[in-house]
């Protein structure tokens, strides 16, 4: 028996959630998924599990009884410790009382800044090639998503005239994630400053993603943020994922100017209460002693970015040196196959999974994203498969 | 130390079996420099060898069992410990001693093949050195994780497939 009625089923969903396409990055893993002997390099998130003390940390949390709710911005002592953070290693400061929220990942932080700062019809410019939720979660606000398309040539760094192309007197606000998945581009202070006098002369407010900054390998982490008068209209999202290898967590944390954080912080308490208090608790751990842990990785990725670089270049995929996060973005132009049959055929023929960069915006198209964060032996062994099958070709 | 060489003795020290292309992609270093550095890390016994870690448990006919010995020792004058310490890691069995702070002064690992080789080696040649005091003697029941490696860890990656 079903209370369903079949024939009127298709009303049950809402217009916005019908329209929306599902992430291009689903099929691909219903695909690897079913194979057996895969080296994954389709990875977005660290090859490191956790740091024990952080882990530990939160086990004792638990033993101590601390089970219950925090305040719904989150522990006033990580907020703490994340604005003491924040000012140490990118020169801003926030008030952790009023302008700082504890999130359920960086991904839940998106979506609240967008749902508190967009009218119906704002658009909002989405640059692409990047994370696959940024447009839809501007569609769920009500927004318009407006693609601004980094190109190949440029090595995807976002040019200021670029921005100011898709300017319209709608556009209310820009997301930007710097370092870049899936391009691993980093901007250098000078190139940002050229991107905020942009965005400060539109008065536009801008949603920066800085999920990757720590992994930022060639010149010190920058926050746009900290340039010019940008805190005044800077959402900074950031969180524990990536730079502290706690992914599964789901913990990150979002600091801005007040009013818009007071706004979000509606939001927050009515959908999500506050972020799970174990996981703030292993974040506090983090923050207090994990820096050398994460000198180590860095370091780590460093040495894996030379190598995949070097090594695609070497059997023909034309690859730039990115400057952050673990991403590398080789071009598959020469092949003459597109992103998709070039990762799927790999995938069949070899057994290595790549993401199609198509699925990060249409100029991710002709590269395909490899994600390093996996063994030394792995990258090796997925080269030397990655070789064989370019000769193949 | 230069921080290149400190660089690949950190590399090596977790898999000495990487290739000088590998480790001159990942250290940005032209191969032929790699090499220069190793070669010269090896003169200068800063790298005094490559083994190989072996789960001897995992070995047939190779149960042999690893005992450590704390021993209180009466220093020589004029030698103090060193000597002592010398008589004692001359014996092939002796896989490794330590000078240490606290209640004892040398610790001594041996691997045998039988309980009662080790009780021999330190009935026989270890009491019987004239500056050795006491020993007490440990056996090693299970080990657990051996030079930062995990013994039976897990290797797995848990981690989904494919991931945004």
């Amino acid at each position: 028996m079903t209370l369903i009625d079949l024939k009127t089923k298709k009303d049950y969903l809402s217009d916005t959630v019908k329209k929306m396409k599902p992430s291009g990055i689903r099929r691909f893993f219903d695909l690897a998924s079913q194979m057996d002997n895969v080296i994954s390099l389709g990875v977005g998130e660290p090859d490191f599990v956790t740091p024990w003390h952080v882990i530990e940390a939160s086990f004792h949390s638990l033993e101590k009884g601390y089970t219950a709710y925090t305040a719904n911005a989150g522990l006033l002592a990580l907020r703490e410790e994340i604005s003491g953070y924040l000012e140490n290693n990118f020169n801003v400061k926030y008030d952790p009382e009023e302008e700082v929220i504890v999130t359920v990942g960086a991904s839940q932080a998106i979506d609240i800044a967008l749902r508190a700062i967009i009218n119906p019809g704002d658009e909002v410019i989405v640059v692409e090639p990047c994370f696959v939720s940024y447009a839809p979660s501007v569609e769920l606000a009500g927004g318009v998503p407006v693609s601004v398309h980094t190109k190949s040539e440029d090595h995807f760094k976002l040019k200021p005239e670029q921005l100011e192309r898709a300017i319209t007197s709608k556009t209310k606000a820009v997301i930007f994630c710097n370092p870049n998945n899936p391009t691993g581009t980093a901007l250098t202070e000078q190139e940002l400053a050229a991107v905020a006098e942009i965005i400060e002369k539109h008065d536009l407010i801008l949603l920066s993603d800085e999920i990757y900054a720590e992994l930022t390998f060639d010149h010190k982490p920058v926050s746009l943020t900290s340039l010019s008068s940008m805190q005044e209209r800077t959402i900074l999202i950031s969180g524990f994922s990536k730079a502290f290898a706690m992914t599964g967590w789901r913990l990150g944390y979002v600091a801005g100017p007040k009013d818009i954080i007071k706004g979000m912080l509606k939001i927050h308490q009515y959908t999500i209460m506050c972020a799970p208090t174990m996981a703030q608790y292993g974040a506090l751990e983090a923050l207090q002693n994990g820096r050398e842990n994460v000198r180590h990785m860095v370091q780590s990725y460093r040495q894996r970015r030379h190598f995949i670089v070097d090594s695609l270049n070497e059997i023909g995929l034309d690859c730039y040196l990115p400057g952050g996060a673990f991403y590398a973005f080789p071009s598959i132009k020469s092949t003459g196959l597109t992103s998709e049959e070039f990762a799927e055929k790999l995938l069949l023929a070899e057994g290595v999974a790549v993401v199609p960069g198509n699925v990060f915006g249409e100029s991710g198209e002709g590269h395909v994203r490899c994600s390093y964060a996996t063994s030394i032996e792995q990258l090796q062994e997925a080269v030397t498969r990655m070789d064989r099958f370019m000769k193949s070709l | 130390m230069e921080s290149k060489e400190l660089e690949i003795l950190q590399i090596l020290e977790k898999n000495s079996r990487l290739d000088i292309e590998t480790i001159a992609k990942m250290t940005q270093l032209k191969e032929e420099e790699v090499k220069k550095i190793i070669n010269k890390l090896e003169e200068d016994k800063v790298i005094l060898g490559y083994s190989t870690l072996i789960d001897w448990h995992k070995v047939s006919d190779n149960h042999g069992v690893t005992a450590m010995i704390d021993v209180k020792v009466t220093p020589l004058r004029g030698v103090g410990f060193d000597k002592v310490a010398e008589r004692i890691y001359k014996f092939p069995e002796v896989k490794a001693v330590y000078l240490m702070s606290g209640t004892y002064d040398l610790s001594v690992s041996i691997e045998e093949k039988t309980m009662a080789e080790v009780a021999e080696f330190v009935s026989e040649k270890l009491s019987a050195l004239d500056s050795v005091v006491s020993t007490t003697t440990h056996f090693i029941l299970k080990k657990y994780k051996h030079d930062g490696v995990v013994i039976d860890g897990e290797q797995e990656d848990k981690r989904i497939v494919v991931s945004p």
